[in-house]
C-alpha cells in the first residue's frame, strides 16, 4: 500500500523544465530516500507535494484521495532552507506553527511542552529563538515538523547543522517515528545516511527519474560480480571465467586483488580456482555503496543502466 | 479563514509585545502636548521676564512725542547725531533712535542704530509708532478728531454658508475646515508610510529568516499576505486609538494645570497680553467658533477617516508587500519604492496646492475620485463639503483600487517569497505576474 502516489509529474519555470514526467510511489511506514544531485528537482517535487506550487500536469494521490488542502495537517515540512521567528519564544512559535497544522491551541501546547522533554529541552520552552545556538535552532524545528503526528513527514537535509551526537538522536526519532506508522520522504546529499536509514530509494537527475526500488533491489540490480580477495603469497593470474583487474599490498605481506568474476555465476567456482593459485584470507563480493551508485548514475557512466 | 486569523493575530501580538510598541504608543500623547505647552510656558515667560530696554532719542524735529512704555525706557539725548552717536556706542544700552527736522508729508532721514541687527518687527514697531504721532499730528492740522475718523470706517464681515439640497444651512469657516482637512489628510498620508513600511520590513524579515517555506506549505501566500497586512492594519489602529484617548486625557489636564483654555484664539490672547476690550470682542468670535466646530459632523468625520486610512493602507500595505517579497534586504528595496511612494507624495502636495485654495476644482475632483490619491485628498476636501455621489464613487473606486492592489501584489508575492538571491527588476517582476501558479 502507498501511502503517495506521484503520477507523471511535470513543471517547467519559462525556459527551464524542472520536473518531466516524474512518478513514482512512497510505500507506507518506510523511509523513502529522494536522492539527486544540486538542481535536479528535488526541491520543486517535495514543493509540490506541499502544495507550496502546482505542477503543470500530472497528479498527486495521498491516501488514495487526489492531493488537497485538507491534507496539510497530515503532513510535516522541514526544509533544507530553514529558520523561525527570531523574535519569538520557543513555546510561543511551536503552538503557533503547530495550530497552522491544524491542532488546537491547547493540543499544540501540550504536544510541544512533551516532545520539548522528550528531547530534553524544556528548559528553554520561554527563550527567545535568537538566544538559541543554530543546533537549538533545529531541534526546535524537528519538533514543529512532527508534533501534529503527520502520516508523511518530509525532511530535507535533516541532518545538516547538527553535531554527530545530536544527529544521532534525530536518526533515533526518525526510525521511532517510522515504526510508529510515519512515512518520511528523506532528501539528502549524505548517502551514509542514506544507507543507515532508507528502504526505499528514488533518484532524480535532470529533471528526470532515473532510478527508482527498494534499496536491496537497487544494491541487487548495480551488482557487478566483482570479488574482492586478500591472500599470502605471489599475485593472482585471470583465469577461465575471471579476470584480475587490480592488486595492492595490504600490510602484514597480504594482498587485496579485484577480481572480476560474472554476476549470475556461483562465487564456491571462483573460490575453488583462487584456492589453487594463494593462501586466501578473506573472500567477499563487492556490493556497490549507495554513494558509488549515486556517483555513477550522476556521471552517466552507465548510461545503459540510466533506463532501468 | 481559520489560518488567516492565525496570521493576523501573531502579527498582531508580535507587534504589540515588543517594547518599542509600548514605548511609542505612551511617549508620542506624552510628547507632543508636552512640547506644546512647554512652549506656551516659555513664551509667557519670556514676555514676563523682558528686561527694560534702553532706547536713545535724538529727536531735532521736536514734534514727536516718547512716552516710557514696559519695555522701553526712552531717554532724550542731545546732539549733534555724532556726538549722539559715540555716546551711544560706548554704553550698553538697546538702541539709538535719530529723527533730522522732516516734512509731515515727507518723513525722511530716520535712522535706527543698534549693538546687533535689529528684527524686523523691532524696527517695524518704531516705524508704527511714529506714523501714529504723525497722523495725529496730521489730524489735529486738519481740524478732525479721533471719533470723527472712526464713524467713517465700516466695518465689513461675510459670513459664509453651505446650503445643502435640502435648503439646510450650516455655518462653514474655512480656517475650520482647513485645518481638519489639514489634519486629516496628514494623518493619512503619516500613516501610510509608517505601516506600510512596516509591512514591507516583516516581509523581508520573514524572507531573510526563511521562516516562510515552512509557513507557506500551510498558508496559501496569498493568505499569509493578506494576515500580514491586516495584522499590522490592526495595529495600527489599535495605535491611533490609544494615541487619541490619551492625547485628550492629557492635554485636558495639561491645559487645566496651565490654567489656559483649550482653545487656541484665547491662548494666543493671553500670550500676547491683550487688553481687556479686544477679549471681549474676540470671545463672541471664540463663541462662534465653537459653534462651527460642534456643527462639523464628527462621526461622520471619523468614520471616513477610518475608512479612508483603512482603503488606503489595504492598497498601499499590498505594495509594500510585494515589494518586500520580490528583495532580500532594505536597500535592494529603493529601486521599487520610488513609484509607491510617487502618487503619496502627489496626493500630499496635492492636497496643499490645489485642494485647500480651491476644493471643488477640477483637479481637486480627480484627485479625491482616483484611489492611489484619494484617501488623502478626499480627507482633506471633506471638511468643505463634498457632494455625496463624488463621495459614493471615491469610495467605491478606492474599494476596487485596493482588491486589484491586493490581487497584483499577491501574484508577485507568492513567487517573490520564495525566491532568494534573485536579482529582480521590473522585467523579472512583470513574468512573476504572468507566471501561472
Amino acid at each position: 500500500m502507498s501511502l503517495l502516489k506521484v503520477e507523471s509529474i511535470s513543471k517547467s519555470y519559462s525556459a527551464h523544465q524542472a520536473l518531466s514526467g516524474v512518478s513514482m510511489e512512497i510505500p507506507e511506514k518506510t523511509i523513502f530516500g529522494l536522492l539527486g544531485p544540486n538542481g535536479a528537482g528535488k526541491t520543486t517535487l517535495i514543493r509540490i507535494i506541499n502544495q507550496i506550487i502546482e505542477g503543470d500536469q500530472g497528479s498527486i494521490l495521498f491516501d488514495g484521495a487526489p492531493l488537497n488542502l485538507e491534507h496539510i495537517k497530515n503532513i510535516g515540512y522541514l526544509p533544507e532552507e530553514r529558520g523561525l521567528y527570531k523574535k519569538m519564544k520557543v513555546g510561543e512559535q511551536l503552538v503557533y506553527l503547530g495550530q497552522l497544522r491544524g491542532l488546537s491551541m491547547k493540543e499544540s501546547s501540550k504536544r510541544g511542552k512533551a516532545w520539548c522533554q522528550k528531547l530534553d529541552i524544556i528548559d528553554w520552552w520561554g527563550k527567545k529563538i535568537e538566544d538559541l545556538s543554530k543546533g537549538m535552532a533545529q531541534k526546535i524545528q524537528f519538533i514543529a515538523t512532527v508534533m501534529h503526528e503527520p502520516k508523511l513527514i518530509i525532511l530535507d537535509e535533516p541532518f545538516s547543522g547538527f553535531d554527530p551526537v545530536n544527529a544521532n538522536l534525530i536518526k533515533d526519532e526518525i526510525l521511532e517515528l517510522r515504526d510508529k506508522g510515519a512515512t518520511i520522504i528523506f532528501s539528502t546529499h549524505r548517502m551514509e545516511s542514506v544507507e543507515q536509514l532508507c528502504d526505499h530509494v528514488a533518484m532524480i537527475n535532470k529533471s528526470e527519474k532515473i532510478l527508482d526500488g527498494s534499496k536491496a533491489d537497487i544494491k541487487e540490480k548495480f551488482r557487478d560480480g566483482t570479488y574482492l580477495v586478500e591472500h599470502k603469497g605471489g599475485e593472482l593470474k585471470s583465469g577461465t571465467g575471471f579476470e584480475v583487474l587490480n592488486a595492492e599490498e595490504i600490510g602484514r605481506n597480504l594482498t587485496r586483488t579485484l577480481v572480476q568474476y560474472s554476476s549470475d555465476g556461483n562465487p564456491n567456482d571462483l573460490l575453488k580456482e583462487l584456492i589453487n593459485q594463494a593462501e586466501i584470507h578473506s573472500f567477499v563480493e563487492r556490493i556497490p555503496s549507495m554513494n558509488d551508485i549515486f556517483i555513477s548514475l550522476v556521471k552517466g557512466e552507465n548510461p545503459e543502466l540510466a533506463d532501468a | 479563514m481559520n489560518k488567516i486569523f492565525l496570521v493576523i493575530q501573531r502579527e498582531f501580538m508580535s507587534r504589540v509585545k515588543k517594547k518599542s510598541f509600548l514605548l511609542v504608543t505612551i511617549l508620542v500623547p506624552l510628547l507632543f502636548p508636552a512640547i506644546i505647552g512647554g512652549m506656551v510656558y516659555l513664551a509667557i515667560q519670556n514676555e514676563k521676564n523682558k528686561e527694560l530696554e534702553v532706547v536713545h532719542v535724538l529727536d531735532e524735529s521736536s514734534i514727536l512725542n516718547f512716552e516710557d512704555t514696559e519695555n522701553y525706557d526712552y531717554q532724550i539725548v542731545d546732539g549733534p547725531l555724532d556726538s549722539a552717536k559715540a555716546r551711544f556706542s560706548k554704553s550698553e544700552d538697546f538702541a539709538l533712535i535719530y529723527i533730522p527736522k522732516f516734512e509731515l508729508d515727507k518723513p525722511e532721514g530716520i535712522r535706527f542704530y543698534a549693538h546687533t541687527s535689529p528684527g524686523v518687527n523691532l524696527v517695524g514697531g518704531f516705524e508704527n509708532k511714529i506714523e501714529a504721532q504723525i497722523r495725529e499730528i496730521k489730524l489735529t492740522r486738519s481740524g478732525l478728531n479721533e471719533e470723527q475718523l472712526e464713524e467713517l470706517k465700516t466695518y465689513v464681515q461675510i459670513e459664509s454658508f453651505n446650503l445643502s439640497e435640502a435648503g439646510d444651512e450650516s455655518k462653514s469657516d474655512s480656517g475650520v475646515t482647513f485645518g481638519i482637512g489639514y489634519v486629516m489628510g496628514f494623518l493619512i498620508y503619516f500613516f501610510l508610510f509608517v505601516y506600510g513600511a512596516q509591512v514591507m520590513q516583516g516581509v523581508i524579515e520573514e524572507k531573510n529568516s526563511k521562516i516562510v517555506e515552512v509557513i507557506v506549505s500551510t498558508v496559501r501566500p496569498f493568505h499569509m499576505m493578506i494576515g500580514k497586512v491586516v495584522g499590522v492594519a490592526s495595529v495600527g489602529v489599535v495605535q491611533f486609538v490609544i494615541w487619541m484617548v490619551l492625547i485628550s486625557v492629557i492635554s485636558f489636564a495639561g491645559m487645566a494645570a496651565f490654567g489656559l483654555s483649550m482653545d487656541p484664539l484665547e491662548t494666543a490672547q493671553m500670550v500676547q497680553g491683550a487688553d481687556g476690550a479686544s477679549s471681549i470682542q474676540n470671545n463672541e468670535k471664540v463663541q462662534e467658533m465653537m459653534a462651527i466646530v460642534s456643527d462639523i459632523p464628527i462621526t461622520k468625520i471619523v468614520l471616513l477617516f477610518v475608512f479612508y486610512f483603512l482603503g488606503g493602507y489595504l492598497l498601499y500595505g499590498a505594495l509594500f508587500a510585494a515589494v518586500g517579497s520580490a528583495v532580500d534586504t532594505p536597500a535592494d528595496a529603493q529601486q521599487f519604492m520610488m513609484p509607491i511612494m510617487l502618487p503619496i507624495i502627489i496626493a500630499l502636495m496635492g492636497l496643499m496646492m490645489f485642494v485647500f485654495p480651491d476644493p471643488h476644482g477640477n483637479i481637486s475632483f480627480w484627485l479625491s475620485i482616483i484611489p492611489f490619491t484619494s484617501p488623502i485628498v478626499m480627507m482633506g476636501r471633506i471638511g468643505f463639503g463634498v457632494p455625496v455621489w463624488e463621495l459614493a464613487l471615491s469610495m467605491v473606486l478606492l474599494i476596487g483600487g485596493f482588491i486589484f492592489t491586493l490581487w497584483l501584489a499577491g501574484r508577485i508575492y507568492r513567487i517573490g517569497i520564495l525566491m532568494h538571491g534573485a536579482k529582480v527588476n521590473y522585467k523579472i517582476l512583470a513574468k512573476w505576474l504572468m507566471q501561472k501558479n
